[in-house]
């Protein structure tokens, strides 16, 4: 992302959701972007599959400038893009291999290869034996992983999370990041996180870029010589992220 | 007692005059909910699309569309009726008649329905729409693939309803020759004094009415997996 900007206008005035930011993650990392709410971490995760387009600036993904592609063409590039949300969105009204099918429905894949994608990727998410059932009766933790099988469908090279864990409780938590952790061991997607949890941060993330106010405002890679996940819970924001995530202060 | 008597014997006696009226009942509301599905679907989706902050946000199209809409609900149906006779002769080539009176009904039934599919549309949770976009779902795709999908309960609740306002509207059709079981009521119950032929038909209709709504709470509670 280079020199991207986007302002929304708002019955109060304009708001700068996001000020000429610029940045490079690498592929096949996990980056996390942790900030407090509003500091237009979401905006950004949204530009990178034109979810928003900025005003300003020039977003390249994959290699291709989607800010430069015709509508037609950049569907296809975000095929490559899989997406989860914090409030998972699924469709309620189909099961949860209706739900996993869909990316592939919508490219015309044939009904048997299909049916077998979406077995494979709910045996990865460990949701096999819920196949047939309906959102409505999973936990959220479940839908989660019912959204994320959904995001591999497509056999992504990215997968951005948008607060992926944020209406989860810490166990649960802990979980979806095991699935996220293994889905880039095993498939080396590209993992961009949204979040304002420390913890997500301090488990899986390789590189890290700290927004405040529509501005990046720090960033650097954490060293991890072990995945032992973070438990030491949220600390005061008045220490800087790159205090807590780096070591130091331990709270 | 003596009363559900005549009502009965009345009903024996007319039996194949109600059962014509009830005949042309449902041709008069069938073609206005084939109009709803055909054409009202559209128009409500099209009148969701157009609204602000919507796929195909276009203020201009949207007014048109939800004024027409309006202007239409805002008549009051007999008028409608009288009003709309030259494009009615123009597209059947008379006024008057069953045929003739399913005109003004489907265009009634038009926007009633469209009004119900933009409401049921807006229930959709926005974020179904993005996790869409999220896939590269054409808007085509995400109509038919995510809207209809989540919001199928509505639609066939607000089918249910624009059906049983079409059987009321249904029954002023005598003005025109659009027989019918309210011409019926009308024409036998009230100015011929027969008021057992009258409460006959209303009889019929409480029935058909609840049966209709039965019908689409059952079928909307099974597509509801929510």
């Amino acid at each position: 992302m280079e020199h991207v900007s986007k302002t929304y206008s708002l019955q109060n005035g304009p708001f700068e959701a996001v000020r000429d930011v610029s940045l490079r993650i690498p592929q096949g990392t996990i980056h996390g972007i942790i900030g407090p709410s509003g500091a237009g971490k979401s905006t950004l995760l949204r530009m990178m599959n034109a979810l928003e387009l900025p005003d300003q600036g020039k977003v390249t993904v994959l290699g291709r400038e989607l800010t430069a592609l015709p509508e037609t063409t950049r569907r296809e590039v975000l095929r490559s893009i899989g997406m989860i949300f914090q409030q998972f969105h699924l469709l309620n009204n189909r099961t949860v291999s209706g739900n996993v099918s869909v990316p592939l429905e919508l490219v015309g894949t044939p009904k048997r290869e299909r049916a077998e994608r979406v077995r494979e990727c709910l045996r990865f998410v460990g949701l096999e034996d819920k196949a047939g059932q309906y959102p409505a009766s999973l936990s959220g933790g479940q839908k989660q992983r019912v959204a994320i099988a959904r995001a591999l469908a497509s056999r992504p090279d990215i997968l951005l999370c948008d607060e992926p864990t944020s209406s989860l409780d810490p166990k649960t938590t802990a979980e979806i990041l095991e699935v996220l952790l293994h889905i880039h061991r095993t498939l080396g997607v590209t993992i961009v996180i949204v979040t304002h949890e420390m913890d997500v941060v301090r488990s899986i993330c390789q590189g890290v870029s700290v927004m405040e106010e529509g501005r990046i405002t720090d960033a650097f890679t954490l060293q991890r010589n072990d995945t032992e996940a973070g438990t030491a819970g949220l600390a005061g924001y008045r220490v800087s992220y790159r205090d807590q995530l780096l070591g130091g202060t331990e709270v | 007692m003596d009363f559900f008597l005549l009502m009965w014997e009345g009903f024996v006696q007319y039996r194949s005059q109600i059962g014509e009226a009830i005949g042309e009942t449902f041709v008069m509301v069938g073609i206005a909910l084939l109009a709803a599905v055909l054409l009202g679907l559209p128009a409500g989706t099209a009148l969701y699309l157009t609204g602000k902050g919507q796929l195909y946000d276009h203020p201009l199209r949207y007014g048109l569309l939800n004024g027409a809409v309006n202007v239409i609900r805002s008549f009051p149906f007999l008028l409608l009726v009288v009003f709309m006779i030259p494009l009615t002769r123009l597209i059947v080539g008379t006024a008057i008649g069953t045929l003739a009176a399913s005109i003004p009904l489907a265009v009634v039934a038009i926007a009633i329905y469209a009004r119900f599919v933009e409401q049921s549309l807006l229930e959709v949770p926005r974020g179904v729409l993005e996790s869409a976009r999220s896939m590269g779902a054409s808007k085509l795709q995400i109509i038919t693939k995510f809207l209809y999908v989540e919001a199928r309960s509505g639609l066939v609740l607000g089918l249910t309803s624009s059906t049983i306002s079409f059987i009321s509207y249904s029954t002023v059709m005598g003005v025109v020759g659009g027989g019918g079981v309210g011409d019926f009521a009308i024409r036998y119950g009230y100015q011929r004094f027969e008021t057992e032929l009258m409460a006959v038909v209303i009889l019929l209709m409480i029935v058909l009415v609840q049966g209709i709504q039965f019908i689409g709470n059952a079928l909307s509670r099974w597509l509801d997996k929510r």
